[in-house]
């Protein structure tokens, strides 16, 4: 048995016992939230599939390959890779800093021909690979010790201060939030996270003074959103009457008042949940939050079922990272955190962050095809 | 869900792992194993800790997507409708003003924009290119609409250029396939069919300024003309009408999805004014054979003023379709005062059209009868000072009736020194002198009666008894319009305290009951018999001008206000004849006439600025026009009131706000 299974693992696996092995279920939720957005973006493009339906449509497909590639690539490649997809990402979060062309007022684009690739959105996934990697390299006891937690510590701040600086606040907040559940999850003691809490609180004085006058006065509009409701409060005010006009069940497809009217801003990207919660009222919203938890629990599934730590890790923070994604901006159109700029994953529009979610799947997928897995702390499958 | 199949099966491992009961992992080493195991169950116990925090999250979710979308639903779907619907106003068509029998003076025409539309027209600076060959666009027209365009919203129309004459608007519609975007767009202004002849009375309209603002909607919006002067000012409240309102339901940008309801304005109401079309026409016409002329004709029966004329006179239609910088300053700057109305706004010595007046003051004061005989050797001597009569060489022996009919100068300061200021200044205040009449149109003049107190307070210098003397004949501080010497003459035929005014009202054309003026009926009408001698006797000061048909026969009094001291050298050397003064030193020549003399009802003044010579009198330039317009009149009432043509106005369509 011994022999047989040690066989099994070092032979590579067969293409057709990959397929089989992918979470087919977890890719019809995925195909499901991706139609309910294409329907959104039918609607906000009122009854047309252009400009925004038609090109989500490309992009899914686009993504979608490179989902199932990742899912079939094996997972101790993808260990031995994590710090080398980690540097690159960091490479181009840098390029763009340097020679970046400024879209939507901030930096965030880098033009590759005629694609304009958005690096911060992949950044948290290469921090969570590298992150995963670097926690499975190391004994359970050192994750409470100090010292160690210095070098990961170092992997998150370092893109999370390039991306502010941008400038993404919201993907900062995400690269932080993400790092931290890494860092939980790979058993860091509670004080630690207090500490550093602790610390955050005391340089708020010091990181307000470096933030750029709009993200300032996003913050304070989402304290005082009624004290200018034409400026910077429209926004939030605007997603409020929308979803609130929406009511139970909603004003019907294609029959979003507000958002048909135009007074929904970003309909199609960040206030695109807006949009389905005005047309199919409380009902709609509840139903695409439903699917999202659905397919969070099967990704923690996926992950708790895998064999080596780094497929634990790297699925757990590959469906919280998700999580984030879709609470900030469900949070965030309902006025619960400040106007930050996060697209809702899988159903808002726009190309690299489709890739990005899509590929973060795909990495779930390799840790669901190749759980079975085992990896010594150097990632090799003897044992150590 | 064969999918989620595996996840049930392993889910016994992952309870074992719970358990603590190890089966054992092929491949790994005692230790290790447990290490790796221990980890195992760190990290899981963490994932599911972490789960449990997201499932707050999601509850916080949850619970706020309840609170916005059941509880504060009512609220937001309340915020959502105010969002959505515009209340815009639609403006009222202004109402007409119309002359005493009913043909407009100021009406509203149709007239047509040439517009584009920057969404439609895909390129505007190309089809503007095409318009300009059409319309022969200037550079710089073509620049303010290219950037009015930059400035709006891209499916608001900008005006290209305004009130399109008919060849065009049918070259643009025979062109409209190649110039996209470019439409013809319908809108109302105002009219005036007499154009300059009527422009002071009844002002202009023009683009609301924020002094106007007084809360109506209809002030702000864009295009909106109200009364800027004249009855247009006065009566605005009546003309403008009350807006309409239009439910429309927009979009954030303003844009216009679908109309919902629909609340049609209140025109504004027609003002009928005492004006006689005719008339009015004719005292223009009549007095713009001087250069600067102010003259009025009036009802003494009722105070209706029938025809009101300043000359020069301003083109009403360019203030309502928007005045050219240049032609402003043409206007503001020309020494003749083409903007102010002179017959309410113009103050005047009387000059001898006082004359009345004193006599009527004088005989009330008992300081003269009617026989009272001064004598007359061309001038008066007080102290050191010579006060000529404008006979030289003198009219000898005269009584009252001959000193006014020949307009004696020496005679009147004979009884101006008897009579003193203040007496005649409360006679002269009786007939209207001295303060506005309440015509209405704005910027009316007080004119100005002095007093002695009045002199000390105002002046701070003691009154001398030679003003008083020139005061008798009407020059000196004494200031009047045309108006207040028109409505004196009214008021000295009919006894009455005449109120001149311009609207029309019920009783327009009977004697209206105006409050006795307290005078004995004998006195004026001595005064009034001795007016009548002016025009109709031999000897008379205007008899060169009386009227050969007895039915219409006038009565007046001449005047010349002096504008230039006249020096002795002048005097006793002949200079100031004909045309050898300057225009500008030239006096102002005055008359005041009524008729018919029989039962006198029309009262018309006139004065021309700088119409006599230095010196002369009035009555040849100024009588004419009196006689003219007095003798048009009459004969205008026996030909009966004019047939009122078409007094329809153009359909009562509001314009929409744009």
């Amino acid at each position: 048995m011994l022999s047989s299974a040690a066989e099994i693992f070092r032979r590579p696996p067969r293409l057709r016992e990959k397929l089989r092995r992918l979470p087919w279920g977890l890719a019809a939720l995925i195909t499901f939230a991706f139609a309910i957005g294409f329907a959104m973006l039918y609607s906000a493009g009122n009854g047309h599939v252009r400009p925004w339906a038609s090109r989500q449509a490309l992009h899914f497909l686009f993504a979608f390959l490179p989902m199932i590639a990742a899912g079939l690539f094996d997972l101790r490649r993808w260990f031995r890779a994590a710090y080398f997809v980690y540097g690159a990402a960091l490479f181009l979060v840098l390029l763009v800093d340097l020679r970046g062309f400024a879209g939507m007022g901030a930096q965030r684009w880098i033009g590759l021909g005629v694609i304009h690739l958005q690096p911060s959105e992949l950044m948290s996934l290469a921090l969570v690979l590298a992150l995963a990697r670097y926690f499975h390299s190391r004994r359970e006891e050192e994750a409470g010790r100090l010292l160690p937690l210095l070098v990961p510590a170092f992997l998150i701040l370092a893109p999370a201060a390039l991306v502010l600086k941008e400038p993404d606040l919201g993907t900062a907040a995400m690269l932080l939030l993400t790092g931290a559940a890494m860092f939980f999850l790979a058993g860091v003691r509670p004080r630690y996270f207090l500490a550093a809490l602790a610390a955050a609180a005391a340089s708020v004085p010091l990181a307000w003074h470096f933030l750029h006058a709009y993200q300032k006065e996003r913050i304070t509009t989402f304290f005082h959103p009624s004290s200018d409701p034409l400026g910077a409060g429209y926004h939030i005010l605007q997603s409020k009457i929308a979803l609130g006009s929406g009511g139970l069940f909603g004003e019907g497809f294609l029959h979003g008042s507000q958002s048909h009217l135009s007074f929904l801003p970003e309909k199609a990207t960040d206030f695109i949940f807006t949009m389905l919660a005005e047309e199919f009222g409380l009902v709609g919203a509840a139903a695409l939050l439903g699917l999202y938890i659905l397919i969070c629990v099967y990704g923690l599934l996926i992950a708790l079922h895998s064999r080596s730590q780094f497929g634990r890790l790297l699925g757990l923070g590959v469906v919280t990272n998700f999580f984030f994604y879709a609470f900030i901006n469900m949070a965030m159109v309902m006025g619960l955190v400040p106007v930050v700029g996060i697209p809702l994953p899988l159903v808002s529009y726009g190309g690299t962050a489709m890739l990005a979610v899509m590929c973060g799947f795909g990495l779930l997928f390799s840790v669901c095809v190749h759980r079975e897995a085992r990896m010594n702390r150097r990632g090799d499958t003897q044992a150590a | 869900m064969r999918a989620l199949l595996p996840f049930y099966r392993r889910s016994r491992r992952l309870r074992a792992r719970f358990g603590g009961a190890s089966k054992g992992a092929p491949g790994l080493g005692e230790p290790a194993q447990k290490r790796e195991l221990l980890r195992d169950r760190l990290t899981t116990r963490r994932a599911f800790l972490l789960a449990g925090a997201e499932g707050a999250l999601v509850l916080l979710l949850a619970g706020r997507m309840y609170q916005l979308q059941i509880l504060d639903s009512g609220r937001y779907r309340l915020l959502a409708e105010k969002n959505s619907i515009a209340l815009r106003p639609l403006a009222p068509p202004r109402g007409r003003i119309l002359d005493r029998s009913g043909i407009p003076l100021a009406d509203n025409r149709h007239n047509y924009n040439l517009v584009i539309v920057a969404e439609e027209a895909g390129n505007p600076r190309q089809t503007l290119a095409a318009v300009g060959r059409l319309l022969a666009l200037e550079r710089d027209e073509e620049q303010r609409v290219l950037r009015d365009i930059r400035r709006v919203r891209r499916f608001i129309p900008v005006v290209v250029r305004d009130n399109l004459r008919w060849e065009e608007m049918a070259r643009v519609e025979v062109a409209t396939p190649e110039l996209p975007g470019v439409s013809i767009e319908e809108g109302l202004s105002r009219r005036y069919p007499l154009g300059p002849d009527a422009a002071h009375v009844l002002g202009y309209v023009g683009a609301v300024s924020k002094r106007d603002l007084d809360g109506d909607p209809l002030l702000e919006m864009p295009d909106f003309r109200i009364g800027k002067s004249g009855l247009e000012k006065v009566e605005d409240g009546l003309l403008r009408g009350k807006a309409g309102t239009e439910e429309v339901e927009v979009n954030a940008y303003g844009r216009v999805v679908r109309d919902l309801a629909r609340f049609p304005p209140r025109p504004g109401a027609d003002l009928r004014t005492t004006l006689d079309k005719g008339a009015q026409e004719f005292a223009f016409r009549r007095s713009s054979e001087q250069p600067s002329v102010a003259s009025l004709l009036i009802d003494a029966w009722s105070g209706g003023v029938l025809a009101l004329a300043s000359v020069p006179s301003f083109d009403p239609d360019l203030f309502s379709t928007g005045l050219s910088p240049a032609n402003w300053r043409a206007l503001s700057t020309d020494p003749k005062h083409p903007l102010v109305d002179k017959v309410i706004a113009g103050v005047y010595p009387p000059g001898s059209t006082f004359k009345p007046t004193v006599a009527v003051a004088a005989l009330v004061a008992g300081v003269i009868t009617p026989e009272t005989e001064f004598f007359c050797p061309g001038y008066l001597r007080l102290g050191k000072a010579v006060f000529h009569c404008w006979k030289k060489g003198g009219h000898g022996t005269l009584a009252l009736h001959d000193a006014i009919k020949e307009s004696c100068d020496v005679y009147f300061y004979h009884v101006a020194m008897r009579l003193g200021m203040e007496r005649l200044a409360a006679t002269a205040r009786v007939f209207g002198y001295g303060r506005p009449s309440g015509i209405g149109p704005p910027g009316e003049k007080a004119g100005l009666v002095p007093t002695p107190q009045w002199q000390k307070a105002a002046r701070g210098i003691p009154w001398e008894q030679g003003e008083t003397l020139i005061s008798g004949i009407g020059q000196g501080a004494l200031g009047v319009t045309p108006l207040q010497i028109a409505l004196m003459v009214a008021r000295l035929i009919t006894g009455k305290r005449v109120v001149p005014r311009l609207v029309h009202s019920a009783s327009a054309g009977k004697p209206a009951a105006f409050a006795p003026l307290g005078i004995a009926p004998q006195i004026l009408s001595f005064v009034v018999d001795a007016m009548v001698a002016v025009v109709n006797e031999p000897h008379g000061t205007g008899y060169a001008l009386r009227i050969a048909n007895p039915a219409f026969a006038m009565g007046g009094k001449s005047g010349t206000a002096q504008v230039h001291r006249i020096s002795r050298y002048e005097r006793e050397h002949d200079a100031l004849t004909g045309t050898k003064v300057p225009w500008q030193d030239r006096d102002h020549a005055l008359f005041v006439g009524f008729a018919p003399v029989g039962a006198p009802r029309y009262v018309c003044a006139a004065v021309v600025e700088h119409g006599g010579t230095a010196g002369g009198e009035g009555a040849a330039a100024a009588g004419p026009i009196v006689r003219d317009i007095l003798l048009d009149v009459q004969q205008r009432a026996r030909a009966g009131p004019p047939e009122v043509a078409n007094a329809g106005a153009p359909s009562s369509r509001p314009r929409k706000a744009s």
